[in-house]
């Protein structure tokens, strides 16, 4: 593996300050399941690396307003277990438990699982072209091997998906991030944070190269609302989805009130299908609906040369945690 | 801010780890770029924690940091600093082996052998976890993480299910009520 200089930061300013001392040419490390995998590859090639972890960021908090706030540090095991998470937002605790296997939610955290890039194996490989390790250089996805990429969000220049889970809930639940940089702290709702790769897909997300991201703020949970995640894979687990769904519906007098949808496995980025939640809002709650949201969530997909059984997969992901959904409403 | 090696210097530069491995404490000379595995295969001597694929995605290399199951190939010896890890040969004791590995060969949960030690410690991680459900369905999903080439998960199963209960930890607190 490729040599890098090392340090710890004791406090947030230490942190921030050593990634704008070195220009961006530095990594944070927290759990390192992202980033040792990509140093090893010859992927991510950081001159510093700074390890976050006696950072005090590892708290979870419920706040006056009825929000969840996550600390960046927060590990997967322990977010996916902790009690106001499986109380308020099950949704979450499923996602993440669906992600990865036990050795990996051990080390990785909440904001290095957003953070973690694509799995797409020419990304991987540093004898392909491709546009988001090396800008310019051209994507060997779109004539390749694309079975595992994308639908939504695509663009000439790059079909690869973002790979979380846990986003994908976070994508539904709305959430907002908080970052720190030389300036001090601001706020960008998750759903602007990760970027659609369009000429750009180097740029994944808004995090400037001197930033730290310190808390993840969950939106309080939809009020009477069931929810389920539900994620098609390869093999049963400890593999990456194909395509997976996290939906929240809260129902009245067998009427949609609020609908919550979010995509994973098929999209650039963790996939927010506002539309078919509108779609959904006021609609009985029957399968014709659910069919329906799934069609509307999928109206812009487009498919490569090996990809396209991945959009009947996904409408079947979408109205599976839907019906699912709603059973728990009505069970709650 | 403490600073092992900064970019002006030779980025090689060794630094000075300290942590505690199998319950002795242990002092390491070597690059931040050492993984957990490779200090423990090549500096420690330590051979039963395998090598599969080096990128997390086989866990041939689970060992315990704090008594927690991770993957030593994608965790820097150098944070380790401080911090307790447990290895294979770390869980026998002058009693005995470990119920796990008694388990493991009363069940003969292994053919080659190479994923056994890593299926171990993910094992013994499990039954000391109370958050983690007792029934098949749930050991299986929580040893995901370790991949055996060789097919044995049947017997793997049935060893974790036979060791429950016999962990080290719940025979202390079966002799002290
Ligand atoms: C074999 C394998 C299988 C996997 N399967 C799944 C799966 O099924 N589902 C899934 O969702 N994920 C899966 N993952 C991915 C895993 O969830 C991520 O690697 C993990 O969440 C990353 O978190 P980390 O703390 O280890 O990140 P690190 O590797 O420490 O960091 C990742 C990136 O985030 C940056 N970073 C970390 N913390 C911060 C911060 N506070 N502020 C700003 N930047 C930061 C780092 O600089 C780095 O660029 C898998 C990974 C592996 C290796
Ligand atoms: S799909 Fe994106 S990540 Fe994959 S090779 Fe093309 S540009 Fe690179
Ligand atoms: S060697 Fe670490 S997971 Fe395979
Ligand atoms: S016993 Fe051979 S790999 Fe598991």
């Amino acid at each position: 593996m490729r040599s890098f200089a090392f340090s710890s930061a004791e406090n947030i300013e230490q942190a921030v300050s050593a990634q704008s001392d070195n220009a961006g040419e530095g990594a944070y490390i927290a759990g390192g399941t992202t980033l040792i995998d990509l140093v090893k590859l010859d992927v991510m090639r950081p001159a510093q690396v700074i390890d976050l972890n006696g950072l005090p960021l590892k708290e979870v908090e419920q706040l006056d307003d009825g929000r969840l706030r996550i600390g960046a540090l927060v590990s997967n095991t322990d977010l996916a277990h902790h009690p106001l998470v499986t109380e308020h937002y099950p949704l979450l605790s499923q996602a993440l438990l669906s992600g990865a296997s036990t050795q990996l939610r051990n080390m990785a955290t909440t904001a290095g699982n957003i953070m973690q890039r694509t799995r797409c194996p020419y990304f991987r490989d540093v004898a392909a072209a491709c546009n988001k390790r090396e800008p310019g250089s051209g994507c060997d996805a779109l004539e390749g091997v694309n079975r595992m990429h994308a639908l939504l969000g695509t663009s000439e220049h790059c079909i690869a998906t973002h790979p979380s889970d846990m986003c994908v809930a976070m994508a539904a639940l709305g959430a907002t991030l908080t970052l720190e940089g030389p300036n001090g702290s601001r706020e960008i709702a998750f759903g602007d944070f990760h970027r659609l790769p369009m000429d750009r897909p180097d740029l994944e997300h808004e995090l400037e190269p001197d930033e730290l991201i310190t808390h993840i703020t969950l939106d309080t949970p939809v009020v009477g609302g069931g929810s389920h995640y539900i994620k098609l894979r390869d093999r049963a687990s400890y593999e990456f989805a194909l395509a997976s769904a996290a939906a929240v519906v809260a129902i009245e007098d067998g009427v949609i009130r609020d609908a919550r949808l979010a995509l994973g496995g098929v999209a650039t980025k963790p996939w927010h299908a506002v539309e078919a939640e509108q779609a959904l809002t006021g609609q009985p709650a029957s399968n014709e609906s659910f069919e329906e949201a799934a069609e509307i969530a999928l109206a812009e997909a487009v498919s490569r040369e090996h990809n396209a059984f991945k959009a009947p997969l996904a409408r079947q992901a979408i109205v599976r945690a839907l019906k699912h959904a709603t059973q728990a409403a009505m069970n709650s | 801010m403490k600073e092992y090696s900064t970019p002006a210097e030779a980025v090689d530069a060794e630094t000075t780890v300290t942590l505690t491995v199998n319950g002795e404490t242990r002092q390491l000379a070597i690059p931040p770029n050492v993984v957990l595995l490779d200090a423990l295969r090549d500096r420690l001597g330590l051979t039963g924690t395998k090598k599969g694929c080096d990128h997390g995605q086989c866990g041939a290399c689970t060992v315990h940091v704090d008594g927690q199951a991770v993957n030593s190939c994608l965790k820097l010896a150098v944070m380790c600093e401080g911090h307790e890890v447990t290895t294979v040969e770390g869980l026998a004791s002058d009693a005995g082996l470990h119920p796990v590995q008694q388990a493991f060969l009363e069940q003969d949960a292994y053919q080659c052998g190479f994923c056994t030690p890593g299926q171990m410690m993910s094992a013994t991680a499990l039954l000391e976890d109370e958050r983690i459900g007792t029934d098949d369905a749930a050991v299986r999903e929580a040893m995901s993480g370790n991949i055996c080439r060789c097919g044995a998960y049947k017997n793997i199963l049935a060893a974790i299910q036979s060791a429950r209960g016999q962990s080290p930890s719940a025979q202390q607190e079966s002799e002290n009520p």
